[in-house]
């Protein structure tokens, strides 16, 4: 970083820790980023004339007569259209190899949008995955994580979620990406040749856990350029929060802070909810949608994370591998899109809704008939083609690698009506039946 | 003179001042920070440093930074113009912001001070007056609003002037009060009043002895919500919390209500700012946001002004409450303003209670519902503030502080349970686990009999009861199996599921069945309790199963038609014959 005339520069630190240094300083402001010993700083407490500054990637090695050089403004992003197809780390500094990025310097992490000047979200995103198309539908404006174990393939799910949708520009947040899934995704949107659309954040497990806490902020900054001032559909990918969430407990942790459930800090639902609220359908038919990923550990949506991240966002998806068919499934029972209701029926077909329901409702008969069969009871014959359809269901529908319109997998999910139930057992209305029903081939 | 102060220390929106002059706890502060005023609380001090908790983002500000001390603490501005509102926590004007985005320290009026009301003088010449009488009124929509002499006069006063009728705005001066040591005061007819303080000025607060109809039938008729009363709703997220608010701000039998969303999902408020204006009161055909005052503080919005938001909206319903009007308060979520609460309390460094909250949250919560309930005003006229509040539990457990400490507080417990949500039992209410208080009360026990029907009282406690046998045979017969156990524990169940299907769960996106007028839950009450206390006669169990399916789809239907229609009557007819046939 070069220096400027202006800068401030001191020689002195009154103290360390693992992640912070005190020194005295003068007219300091708040949120102020540093150098310190060529690390980047930030301010995060002034007391009289003492000031604290969290190093982002450490304090190993800095000695009491480090320079520090404070830079006069919080952290920044240059936006531009030149954003697109590029990778950068947590400080928005390019990682590909390319140029710096020129255009006009904005504070990330800036205001929310004023409530009353939203709109409702309205606008279908198609994925083409009919676990999320048909059963949990993404609306534009939406916030909605996916709650997996970190066994289960959610950045692959992630990225053909991503690479599907009929969005302007995707904006990638990875926090504590291994290096492997960096490169995953790097080569599925080369091959893709979707580059030109996507701007990618990226902090790997290599690289200090501290600094992905800008991640968000970064990526969102970008997001909120596109949305706003250029009026396009914008798709936010972060992933994954469970590991931004640790970092805010280590910060809090080294600040002293008392912490609270699961010893994250007490302000976790606030701090998850400042990045999520940026989700916003805006007056002028831009927007940002905002798809997360939370591992959960051994699959308990009670800890801490989860927990307020449920009360944040509109809906949850869970992935599944369905035993039966072996496929990895998005979980219709449990999953759902608080938001689909603005959209089912209204810019699907008329029958959206209680095909939906009638699929799920005859899943959930399955589910029913399989734990009989496992307790050693008899099957009924409607119990024996509940589980035939089951099978079929979902591995033409709900399985994850499913990629139809969602006019097709309507008549998918008509097309296993007829051929394993009756009229009378799906208990749709008359005048559906009369125009959509599938006799079997 | 006002106070001054310096900046001398910053940990997020934690800011202390060194002080110049004399501050007062929850004194309000603007502190300098380049072209804009940063609006902050005290809430604590120490020697002369003042520790304050700044209402909006706190990035660029430096130590040394100028403070001014306002001399008064959080105040609500009152007067004709709050109805139909849409507010942040401090009262701002969300409609008149100008761009997209927040902008950090721009505060903009709560009243329009342009426009004109037509004034009805109340009060003559010579009147003794003291605060809260009314001096005179204007048309709030369709509501009489009342111009009252301001809430912090203290003492008598007599009536020197009051202005004619005719068209004022809200900075005319309508009246002139003469003081006991004969000093003139004049009224507008606009006044503020401190948040965190309850407003006074009736003559006293009686124990409820209405209830108060919400259209919700596991409400109003399994526990009902009292006039004047309070109330709080539970649940994980995903069981309908919201849903069932809504549907209680949309059908609740209050002439005003004030939604208070605090720290809650931004798209659930913008929801509200796009139905309302288009829904109708189905009480007085107006339209709702005519009656409805937003009070929006979403949860990315700065957390200090949450905790102010619920504040807010409490002396705004009070104000209207010293009308004589029935006001209906709803807050959208009480945790949030706790987790604030949190916040600020780790960042003092205080000691902390249990989970990190601090320890007199018990104390601040049951205060803030201390507020609500009915009063007689000092004219004999009767006003009530009923509170519903919702709290968000982490982790759906309720052995946590805000859910235990709001349970001390609060008289009504409606508890939302995963279990009947995942089922899709809407609204997710747990009959058994939730309770009215009210219920006990021999007053509300008396304005049922007399209102509703002689003994209903004992008769919603045999619904609850079967609900609860019901429960335990269920039990049963999963552990025995349905040929292990008798015939009679398969009625019991079906009559409790009965009950389930047909009076707890209700469609709130139904047109009729959302809304459920209490006669209506009277005839349904009678009619299922009729079933459930005769006898059956089944050959087994199958066909138990298979009678009361039946009988739950006639009743469903007919809850889904409009009350006494052809519809419902051919219903009615169908399950009046079905059980003549059977039951005994």
């Amino acid at each position: 970083m070069a220096s400027k005339a202006y800068q401030r520069i001191y020689t002195r630190l009154d103290g360390i820790t693992k992640a912070t240094v005190s020194l005295k300083a003068a007219g300091v402001s708040n949120d102020e980023l540093a150098v310190v010993a060529g690390r980047l700083a930030q301010v995060v407490k002034m007391k009289d004339d003492t000031v604290t500054l969290q190093v982002y990637s450490g304090t190993e090695g800095i000695p009491t007569d480090a320079e520090v050089v404070f830079l006069g403004e919080p952290p920044v992003l240059n936006v531009s259209d030149e954003l697109a197809g590029r990778f950068f780390n947590a400080y928005g500094r390019p990682i590909d190899g390319g140029p710096e990025i020129q255009g006009e310097r904005r504070q990330i992490g800036g205001p929310s949008v004023n409530p009353y000047k939203r709109k409702q979200p309205s606008q279908l995103i198609p994925t083409g995955i009919a676990g999320i198309d048909l059963n949990n539908t993404i609306v534009s404006g939406q916030k909605i994580p996916f709650f997996a174990d970190p066994d289960q393939p959610y950045n692959q799910v992630m990225a053909q979620v991503a690479l599907r949708a009929d969005v302007d520009k995707i904006i990638l947040g990875g926090m504590g990406l291994s290096n492997d899934d960096y490169l995953y995704f790097r080569q599925q949107f080369e091959s893709a040749g979707a580059l030109d659309k996507i701007v990618s954040f990226v902090n790997t497990t290599e690289q200090p856990p501290v600094e992905r806490l800008l991640i968000p902020d970064m990526a969102l900054t970008a997001a909120e350029y596109f949305a706003v001032d250029k009026n396009e559909k914008v798709l936010v990918l972060l992933t994954d929060m469970t590991l931004y969430a640790d970092a805010l407990s280590i910060v809090s942790n080294r600040m002293d802070q008392i912490p609270s459930k699961d010893s994250m800090p007490g302000s976790l639902y606030s701090d998850l909810a400042k990045i999520y609220e940026k989700a916003v359908q805006l007056p002028d038919g831009g927007s940002i949608t905002i798809i997360a990923v939370t591992t959960l550990n051994d699959g308990d949506i009670t800890h801490a994370i989860p927990d307020n991240t449920g009360y944040i966002t509109e809906g949850q998806l869970y992935l599944r591998t369905d035993t039966d068919t072996g496929k990895i499934i998005i979980d219709p029972f449990r999953s759902l899109s608080r938001l689909k209701q603005l959209v089912i029926g209204k810019q699907t077909r008329e029958d959206h809704s209680q095909v939906m329901n009638t699929a799920v409702r005859l899943y959930s008969d399955a589910a029913n008939a399989k734990t009989k069969l496992e307790n050693g009871f008899d099957l009924s014959d409607y119990d024996m083609r509940c589980l035939e359809y089951a099978k079929e269901y979902s591995t033409r529908l709900l399985a994850i690698d499913v990629n139809i319109s969602i006019d097709e997998m309507l008549d998918t999910a008509w097309e296993l009506f007829g051929k394993y139930f009756s009229k009378a057992e799906t208990g749709i209305k008359e005048e559906f039946i009369k125009k959509y029903w599938k006799e079997k081939a | 003179m006002k106070s001054t102060g310096k900046v001398t220390g910053i940990i997020s929106n934690l800011v202390t001042v060194e002080t110049e002059g004399p501050v007062a706890q929850n004194e309000i502060c603007f502190i300098s920070a380049g072209d804009s005023k940063l609006m902050a609380e005290v809430i604590k001090v120490n020697g002369r440093r003042a520790a304050v908790q700044v209402y909006e983002s706190t990035r660029g500000l430096k130590n040394g930074s100028a403070v001014e001390f306002e001399g008064h603490m959080l105040e609500a501005t009152l007067g004709p113009g709050l109805l139909s509102s849409s507010y942040d926590g401090l009262q701002n004007d969300l409609t008149t912001m100008t761009g997209v985005f927040l902008k950090r320290g721009e505060y903009t009026s709560p009243l329009d001070h342009e426009k004109l009301w037509d004034f009805t003088p109340i009060a003559k010449p010579g009147d003794k007056v003291k605060a809260a009488d009314w001096l005179g009124e204007v048309k709030e929509g369709w509501l009489p609003h009342k111009i009252m002499v301001p809430f912090s006069f203290k003492g008598e006063f007599t009536v020197k002037s009051v202005k004619e009728a005719g068209s004022y705005n809200i900075d005319t001066v309508i009246a002139v009060l003469t003081d006991e040591n004969g000093t003139d005061t004049d009224v507008t007819m606009t006044q503020k009043w401190p948040v965190k303080v309850a407003v006074g000025g009736y003559a006293e607060k009686p124990r409820p002895c209405r209830i108060m109809q919400t259209g919700v039938r596991v409400i109003d008729t399994l526990n009902p919500i009292a006039e004047g009363g309070t109330g709080f709703i539970p649940g994980p997220f995903g069981c309908g919390k919201t849903v069932l608010q809504h549907a209680i701000a949309k059908q609740g039998d209050a002439e005003v209500i004030v939604m208070a969303a605090c720290g809650e999902r931004a798209n659930e408020v913008v929801e509200i700012f796009t139905e309302f204006p288009e829904l109708v009161d189905p009480r007085t055909g107006r339209k709702l946001m005519e009656r409805t005052t937003i009070i929006c503080n979403t949860s990315n919005m700065p957390v200090a002004a949450r905790e102010a938001s619920v504040y807010t909206a409490m002396t705004i319903c009070e104000y209207y409450r010293a009308m004589g009007m029935k006001v209906l308060l709803l807050a959208d979520s009480t945790s949030r303003w706790a987790q604030a609460l949190r916040e600020m309390s780790n960042r003092m460094e205080e000691l902390p209670g249990a989970d990190a909250f601090p320890v007199d949250l018990s104390a601040i919560i049951s205060n803030f519902y201390a507020r609500a309930g009915m009063v007689v005003l000092n004219n004999g006229l009767t006003g009530s503030v009923t509170f519903i509040g919702t709290v968000s539990p982490a982790g759906g457990n309720l052995k946590e502080p805000v859910t235990e400490s709001t349970k001390k507080a609060a008289r009504c417990f409606y508890a939302l349970e995963q279990n009947r949500a995942d089922k899709k039992r809407y609204p997710a209410v747990n009959p058994i686990d939730s309770y009215s208080k009210y219920l006990e009360y021999p007053e509300i026990q008396k304005y049922l009999s007399d209102n509703v029907e002689q003994g209903w009282v004992d008769k919603v406690n045999t619904l609850k009861n079967i609900i609860r046998r019901g429960k335990e045979t269920f039990e049963q017969i999963n552990i025995l199996g349905d040929d292990g156990v008798p015939m009679s524990y398969h009625e019991i169940y079906w009559k409790s599921e009965l009950i389930d299907f047909v009076i707890l769960q209700q469609d709130a996106f139904d047109r009729v069945d959302s809304l459920c007028p209490i006669e209506r839950q009277k005839y349904m009450l009678d009619f299922v309790l009729d079933i459930c206390s005769r006898q059956f006669d089944f050959e087994d169990f199958e066909e138990c199963g298979a009678y009361f399916k039946e009988l739950i789809n006639w009743f469903r239907q007919m809850n889904y038609s409009e009350f006494g229609s052809e519809d419902f009557k051919k219903y009615e007819a169908l399950i009046k014959e079905k059980v003549e046939k059977n039951g005994k």
